[in-house]
């Protein structure tokens, strides 16, 4: 059964390859889409959660008694009161739900209240009282792993140490520096939410905006010491994530407090408990050496790089392979040193955010190549285009590459692309806008290249499938899948998938919920129109072929000539034309799991067929700069991107602009300013995100198309690439404008008056 | 303390603590969830409405400062016959992803478009510049409000 059997469309509904709009589109923009803060129940307590003032401190006592006088409260509770395992964790189970003895980082949850009245949740946090022995931080990642370790397992999170190739390789002309990449937050606009609901049977009902619906079941379930069916996690309305709603945050608390109260609860974090209460991307110190023979051929990559984890686990060890892995960028690189370690310290615990690991990497790498073309005398575009990675090419990781890998095209079509950029005449339009100071002759303008990839989907042996199921029922499909929407846009391809193999009009999404349907694996790593856009066309594709199977049955038609057509059953031979609705009166169904191709674990040197597959991506950037005051303007931003096959373009694009904004805050502004493991602008005055001014428009040079085989419909995932070459880019135009080393972002407008440091 | 606002042609009268933000009287007291919250610092504009014609950051105000005000909200703005323009492009330029942002953002363009005729795209930028997308990169939110204002 092949997909051009399904032919002679008349339907309007768009399928692949075309810009369906959003079926989530209308309640979002009419105001009735419910957002996991929206959820309310009439008999519902307010949660709220104590958080620890101190990066480290061990507890001496915590009395509660004036908390639990305050009127209107229900619950107060501590780690004590954890029902089971007392710790969470993604890959590890390190963190505590409430912390015990010891708190690791300012922010960490010690307790939580339940009242009737979020005035009085806040009375009764205040009314709490913890006697804290406050301890110095561990707060240097650069030398954590030689002090006392500040949690039982130790220090160091993970070190891989990849070598590959001939070890004594020494290039005609080598170029070494040391970078460094700030805090980034994921700033989603919708705060933490959730409400959980307790039934009779002891069970609970969990309501919350997540990425990855059964690792929560499964985690909050064993700090409840339930059963993991005992939990029903349903995706409620997701406003933005990007990483940090990976992990845990208040589910367990909700859930501790809904079953001791036996009421529902509903938690919403502001926007300051925010940014304590999610992960961040790990800040990164790298330095590199490379090695190049005259001509510009790469013959070997040094690095070390070392990522700050903060005090828990989190995704770490996934965020170090990445950066390990593609430490050296696209390129051939026969020879490398890659010490990459992730290590523990009392700052804010660090996980996912878009482009894990490789956002670092590429700042750096791509600093080096610039370096590089200088001391070679070489165009910098010239010298990536004649290192660029190929299919068949050999990894860092000595893993041969057999999917697409178009490098070169992706190079050329985004430096070539014209530049539209006009010099500003409007003053209005020079950096600093309203507040400049620079006439136009004060302004420098810089344009430079970066080039990018990653890994798609999980890699190193992990098994993340995806379960998808289908019912044709009355010519409407309805597909279930636990795949978190949170803003990327699966709702709108799985129905185009639908559409496309079953030749239907009106699919339904089911509720995303652990109730009904097995994991669709986490909404991260540019998987889920992969993985869960691949259950979905499996399951519809076994649909198929079960309806056509029975209706020859039925019949007493060769089921090899009967096709679906637009809401028919058709036979190719003529003679037969079922209607597809009154076909499936009795319904078909089908429920698949879909696995991507296996991979392996890296070995003591780093070395290993760990990935299933890679995508690439390119920025160039135009900055303007007031050197006197220190201020950027980004001009202008062109990409290009290896994209697979595109099954919405509108969407495609949407990724492209939206990953690249995140790209240019974090070159230009972003940054979670960590002093002595405390975070000092937890809030959106002092954490700056880019505004609509802040961002120029993104130029789609190309979107390159060669079908990734394995991948359902060729498509590659689209979702990070844009934020992993947009920095570099940035940070790298700023450089050419100014002169400067810049070796580290976001950049500062002091490091641009002041690039010695003498404030 | 008694307020009566008249919240999408309707008036509603409550009784709220004085210290009740507009946006918390709109969401808590008259359910009306369509108006988010992004912030604590009136930096988002997650809670842009209309108030009197004019879109304001419902948690920069206290509801007894909207006493006797007309209240546009999100849920307000769709005519009988369907959504808004203004809704209508947002959802056909894809100039939304979770959004969270949107119906802040909707209002923000209505009352700016209401405002300034002939609009550019660097017009429209600097007239949203107080409502923050994180998801879109703001590139389509400007396609549909130029689309939405001719
Ligand atoms: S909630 Fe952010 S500006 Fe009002
Ligand atoms: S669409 Fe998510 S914040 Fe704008």
């Amino acid at each position: 059964m092949t997909d051009t059997r399904v032919a002679a469309r008349t339907g309007t509904a768009p399928r692949i390859g075309e810009s369906a709009r959003r079926p989530d589109g209308a309640p979002k923009t009419s105001g009735s889409f419910a957002f996991s803060s929206d959820l309310w129940h009439d008999r519902m307590l307010w949660g709220g959660t104590l958080r620890s003032p101190h990066p480290s401190a061990r507890i001496r006592s915590i009395q509660i008694g004036a908390a639990v006088a305050v009127t209107g409260v229900h619950a107060v509770l501590l780690h004590d009161d954890v029902p089971g395992q007392k710790e969470f964790g993604l890959e590890h189970r390190d963190q505590p739900v409430l912390a015990g003895d010891i708190v690791r980082y300012e922010g960490e949850p010690v307790a939580i209240v339940a009242a009737d009245h979020p005035e009085a949740v806040r009375m009764a946090l205040e009314a709490i009282v913890v006697d804290y022995e406050v301890l110095a931080p561990a707060v240097d990642p650069m030398t954590v792993e030689e002090v006392e370790p500040i949690h039982p397992d130790g220090n160091l999170i993970r070190r891989i140490h990849l070598r590959h190739g001939d070890q004594d390789v020494v290039g005609d002309v080598q170029v070494e520096g040391t970078y460094e990449v700030a805090m980034q937050d994921q700033a989603f606009l919708g705060p933490e939410s959730g409400m959980a609901v307790p039934a009779d049977d002891g069970s609970i009902d969990l309501y919350v905006a997540t990425q990855w619906l059964h690792s929560d079941r499964d985690q909050v379930a064993d700090c409840l010491g339930l059963e993991p069916g005992s939990v029903r996690l349903t995706l409620a309305g997701v406003g933005g994530a990007f990483g940090a709603r990976e992990d845990l945050s208040l589910h367990v608390h909700l859930c501790m407090l809904a079953q001791h109260t036996d009421r529902p609860v509903k938690m919403v974090y502001s926007r300051e408990e925010s940014f304590h209460g999610h992960v961040h991307r790990h800040p990164a110190q790298m330095w590199y050496r490379h090695h190049a023979t005259s001509d510009g051929t790469l013959v070997r990559v040094e690095a070390r790089l070392v990522l700050d984890g903060g005090a828990y686990a989190s995704s770490s060890s996934a965020v170090i392979a990445n950066a390990t892995c593609f430490a050296a960028g696209p390129y051939r690189v026969p020879s490398a040193d890659i010490d990459g370690a992730v290590v523990r310290t009392n700052n804010p615990p660090c996980g996912a955010m878009r482009g894990f690991g490789a956002v670092q990497t590429c700042y750096a790498h791509e600093a080096q190549m610039d370096k590089l073309a200088e001391a070679l005398g070489m165009n910098p575009i010239e010298l990536r285009l004649h290192n660029a990675l190929e299919p068949g090419d050999e990894l860092l990781t000595g893993q041969t590459i057999t999917g697409t890998a178009p490098v070169a095209e992706v190079i050329r079509s985004c430096a070539e692309h014209p530049s539209a950029a006009a010099i500003a005449l409007d003053p209005m339009e020079l950096p600093g806008g309203a507040g400049r100071t620079a006439g136009p002759e004060d302004v420098v303008r810089g344009e430079a290249f970066a080039l990018g990839f990653k890994n798609l989907l999980f890699s190193e042996g992990f098994d993340d499938s995806s379960e998808a199921a289908c019912r044709l029922e009355g010519g409407v499909a309805t597909i279930t899948s636990a795949c978190a929407e949170v803003g990327q846009g699966f709702v709108t391809v799985a129905q185009q998938i639908t559409r496309e193999v079953l030749g239907v009009e009106e699919v339904v999404m089911a509720p995303a919920t652990t109730a009904t349907v097995g994991s669709a694996g986490s909404t991260s790593a540019s998987r889920q129109t992969w993985m869960s856009g691949g259950a979905v066309k499996e399951a519809c594709e076994k649909v198929r072929v079960q309806l056509l199977e029975r209706v020859a049955a039925q019949q007493g038609a060769d089921v090899s000539d009967l096709v679906l057509v637009d809401g028919r059953i058709v036979s190719l031979a003529g003679g037969l034309d079922i209607d597809l609705a009154e076909a499936t009166a009795e319904p078909v169904e089908a429920d698949v799991v879909f696995r991507h191709a296996q991979t392996w674990p890296l070995d003591d040197d780093g070395q290993g067929n760990a990935h299933v597959s890679f995508a690439f991506s390119a920025h160039r950037a135009i900055v303007d700069v007031d050197t006197g005051l220190g201020l950027v303007k980004v001009v202008e931003l062109t990409t290009s991107q290896d994209v697979g096959r595109i099954l919405n373009p509108m969407q495609v694009v949407g990724q492209l602009e939206g990953g690249a904004a995140q790209g240019v805050g974090l070159a230009v502004m972003e940054e979670v300013l960590v002093v002595d493991g405390r975070i000092r602008n937890a809030s959106f005055t002092d954490y700056l995100v880019p505004t609509a001014l802040d961002m120029p428009p993104v130029e789609i040079a190309a979107l390159i198309e060669q079908a990734e085989p394995g991948a359902p419909f060729g498509a590659k995932g689209i979702g990070e690439p844009p934020s992993i070459s947009s920095t570099a880019a940035v940070a790298a135009a700023i450089r050419v404008a100014t002169g400067l080393d810049l070796p580290r972002v976001p950049v500062r407008p002091t490091d641009i008056v002041f690039p010695e440091g003498e404030a | 303390m008694e307020v009566s606002v008249t919240v999408n042609g309707e008036v509603r009268t409550a009784d709220v603590e004085p210290r009740t933000l507009l946006v918390h009287f709109l969401r808590d007291d008259l359910g009306l969830t369509g108006t988010n919250i992004g912030c604590d610092t009136s930096s988002c504009g997650a809670c842009t409405v209309l108030v009197d014609g004019r879109s304001a950051k419902s948690c920069t105000m206290l509801a007894v400062q909207a006493d006797g005000a007309d209240v546009t909200t999100i849920e307000g703005l769709a005519g009988e016959d369907g959504l808004h323009p203004m809704q209508e492009a947002f959802h056909e330029c894809h100039a939304l992803q979770c959004g969270y942002c949107t119906p802040g953002m909707v209002m923000a363009a209505v009352s700016l478009v209401d405002e300034y005729s002939d609009m550019d795209a660097d017009g429209v930028r600097e007239g949203l510049e107080g409502n923050l997308c994180r998801c879109t990169g703001y590139q389509n939110i400007v396609k549909a409000v130029l689309a939405a204002s001719e």
